[in-house]
């Protein structure tokens, strides 16, 4: 595709270069006179009481200089893009080049990981070889907000500790970093704040955090009324909605009675990007490998 | 002697007075920035958080501190050069005042978080405005006295000075081109790359023309009045100064090298980068072979120091910036602390010693005196700030490099060797080396300004009478 909507503006372009290019050369060629002999007088003029001007001549090696500066920039556009819309002579392109490194590199490259696409998952994560070559793609693609340990953060899920939103077998790991996840906790401020309360103080008591005892006695029946539908009648969570098992001591945007207060009262909306189009099926398929031997799955 | 005409100098000596202190104010700002690359929980609060900082670092030094260096020194040659009073002494004050509004609206604006986002043209559109206005003020006084000068010449410190206010009139008017959405929020005319070109087209003519031409107007007049030498080639000036001009306007596409901007565009931005080292270089020359037969007084006169330390410092970085922009070169600099490097080779090696050894001329001439309090002091200030740039661009280039080798290394399965974070790991004790450089340079402006203070306590401001033009 061309770069110019239309010809003039490449006859413009390429004229104004020219016209540029060519003028630096007319003031160096006006101005090549030689040095003469005698002493180097001055041109004549004085400004506020001392200052004058000597009239040198351009010091050779800097005419040399800038001489072939301008040879060199016709020259390039001779042989790359740059005049106008030609080409230049090599065919270069940065479009072109890019596309010769990826082709040059996935040729190279491609066998390598190819070679662990079709093993079983845990197979390969039980290779120590594409654990090492899974670490490296987990620290340039996933360590920005799991962490270079895969400890994880406020919001952004360990991948250490066997606790999983959307399950722990290897394919739906492997799922996941395909297609991505959202996940969307609703807002329930709507319940007003006592039953927000309430509810929160249920929540901890189910995994054994410190609750007011009446308070979770009343949230009980706030959770039965609006919270079972995805985290379950027991709240053990539903993997297939992502919802959280609330019985465990894991907690992704933390435990304390504010911070679920916080969650319950505006809900949360959470998002893991998808990876298949951007890294291809077999660089997710050693990712999801080593995020399984990260929590020992591989072993089970 | 009451009815003999004099020199406008009470708007110069309130540039230079001013140049000192925007000096101080930029430039600590830079060193908490720097600290806060070093040590992240410095970053306390929003309003002086680093993101918020850098820009008021940018815009401080640059536009503070080198515009009342510009404002000062290009108001004072003019006069003395063209041997009348400045036009409009009133318009002149307005410029004054007007500019240093402009710094306190971007003092307040910018830690606010008011920004259009655009580099060195991150204020909002009504400063903008203001910038309009006080510029074109500037431009009708400063022509306005070219226009009554008693020579027949205009002298050549006076080309780069027209060349520079009416090229950053143009770069201002055409970047600065926005739509309002309230008071503090605007958009730009331009979307995607077109934008993107339009801001490097000004941002590297913001280089070549307030950083460099301005600057090459204080070094043609200051450089021969300090040396007491005459200039070295009229013939040299001219040809570099118009190559120079002809050539910085292509130079910008070396910022977008690798990016959704055409091909074409990058070769010619790459080009011209190329072409522009020679007529740089001619400025070089010029300042320092004017020295040729004083170069004596490089021993004992610490402000001719200053001024033919910042000619080397741009003959480096003007070497260094066309190298920069070749496109395989610029693969593995771009991104890099190598570019904060380069920069600062030229703001402090070249912009900031041009200016304080001018400043240090001025001071003592605006208050009646022929020298500063102490000449012992410009030569601890010239020492301490010389290793201060030193160390910063030296600690610069080492991280840059180390930092563009680290991101493009690859193992044998093709993926990359470090991560992100750990070219951040491996940068931070050169990050200390460049506070320290810092911390320095600001020291040397401390001094300055304890100089400065002791040169003007007890003086009265002096205004020199208007010499006729000497008849050769």
């Amino acid at each position: 595709m061309s770069d110019f909507v239309s010809s003039f503006w490449s006859v413009y372009v390429a004229g104004l270069t020219a016209l540029s290019i060519l003028f630096c050369a007319f003031v160096l060629w006006a101005n090549m006179t030689k040095k003469q002999a005698g002493p180097v007088e001055t041109h004549g003029h004085v400004w506020d009481e001392t200052l004058e001007e000597y009239n040198n001549p351009l010091p050779g090696w800097w005419k040399w200089l800038f001489w072939i500066t301008i040879v060199f920039a016709i020259v390039y556009l001779a042989v790359y893009p740059g005049f106008g819309s030609n080409k230049g002579a090599f065919g270069w392109s940065s479009v072109g080049q890019y596309e010769k490194e990826m082709q040059t590199a996935n040729e190279k490259y491609a066998p390598i990981f190819n070679k662990y696409a079709a093993m079983d998952l845990k197979a390969v994560a039980a290779d120590a070889e594409a654990k090492a070559m899974g670490e490296r793609l987990f620290l340039t693609y996933c360590a920005q907000c799991h962490g270079s340990a895969a400890q994880g953060a406020k919001g952004f899920p360990n991948l250490t500790d066997s606790d999983w939103l959307y399950g722990g077998e290897p394919e739906t790991i492997k799922t996941t970093i395909q297609g991505g996840r959202n996940g969307v906790m609703p807002p329930f401020g709507q319940l007003g704040a006592e039953s927000v309360k309430d509810v929160a103080n249920y929540v901890r008591s189910l995994s054994g955090l410190a609750a007011d005892g009446l308070r979770a006695e009343r949230g009980k029946a706030v959770f039965e009324q609006n919270c079972v539908a995805c985290h379950g009648p027991e709240a053990k969570g539903t993997p297939a909605l992502g919802a959280p098992n609330l019985t465990d001591k894991v907690w992704l945007y933390g435990s304390s009675e504010a911070t679920i207060i916080e969650t319950v009262t505006g809900g949360r909306n959470n998002r893991m990007p998808a990876f298949q189009e951007f890294l291809g099926d077999a660089k997710v398929h050693l990712l999801a490998a080593y995020v399984l031997g990260l929590s020992g799955g591989a072993k089970q | 002697m009451s009815t003999q005409a004099t020199y406008n100098y009470k708007v110069v000596r309130q540039f230079a007075v001013m140049t000192v202190i925007w000096g101080i104010v930029g430039m600590l700002v830079g060193v908490i920035a720097a600290a806060q690359l070093v040590w992240p929980q410095l970053s306390v609060v929003e309003w002086l958080s680093y993101g918020r900082l850098r820009p008021l670092h940018t815009n401080a030094v640059i536009f503070a501190f080198g515009g009342s260096a510009l404002f000062a020194t290009s108001y004072y040659v003019v006069q003395r050069t063209c041997h009348t009073r400045l036009f409009a002494d009133g318009l002149a004050a307005f410029t004054f005042w007007g500019w240093q509004v402009v710094i306190l609206l971007a003092a307040v604006t910018l830690p606010l978080g008011f920004t259009t986002g655009k580099e060195y043209a991150e204020l909002e559109w009504p400063i903008d405005v203001l910038i309009t206005v006080v510029w074109v003020s500037y431009a009708i006084v400063f022509f306005g006295t070219i226009a009554k000068r008693k020579t027949p010449h205009i002298y050549v410190a006076n080309w780069f000075f027209g060349a520079f206010i009416l090229t950053v009139a143009l770069l201002h008017l055409v970047n600065s081109c926005e739509v309002p959405a309230g008071l503090w929020k605007s958009y730009s005319c331009y979307a995607g790359v077109q934008d993107a070109m339009v801001q490097w087209w000004y941002g590297h003519n913001a280089v070549g023309f307030f950083l460099t031409a301005g600057f090459l107007g204080m070094m043609y007049y200051f450089v021969p009045k300090q040396a007491e030498r005459p200039v070295y080639s009229y013939r040299l000036s001219v040809v570099h100064f118009w190559a120079l001009i002809f050539t910085y306007m292509w130079a910008g596409p070396h910022h977008l090298h690798y990016t959704a901007l055409p091909d074409w565009t990058q070769s010619i931005g790459m080009l011209f980068s190329l072409i522009l080292l020679a007529p740089s270089w001619g400025g070089m020359i010029n300042g320092i072979m004017t020295l040729s037969g004083a170069w004596h007084k490089l021993r004992t006169d610490p402000i001719l120091k200053f001024l033919i330390t910042s000619l080397s410092f741009y003959g480096m970085s003007t070497f260094e910036g066309p190298m920069m922009s070749i496109k395989t070169v610029n693969a593995l600099s771009h991104y890099t602390d190598w570019t904060v490097g380069h920069v600062h080779s030229g703001a402090l090696g070249w912009v900031a010693f041009i200016s304080i050894g001018s400043i240090y001329y001025l001071i003592p001439r605006m208050f009646g005196r022929t020298e500063m309090y102490s000449t012992r002091l410009i030569t601890l200030h010239f020492w301490i700030a010389t290793i201060g740039v030193v160390l910063y661009i030296a600690s610069m280039w080492i991280a840059g490099v180390m930092q563009g080798l680290m991101w493009r290394a690859t193992n044998p399965d093709g993926t990359l060797t470090y991560s992100f974070v750990e070219s951040v790991k491996a940068s931070y004790p050169f990050w200390t080396i460049r506070l320290l450089g810092g911390v320095m340079f600001l020291t040397g402006m401390l001094i300055m300004l304890y100089n400065t203070i002791k040169t003007i306590a007890g003086q009265k401001a002096y205004e020199a009478p208007v010499l006729a033009p000497a008849h050769a």
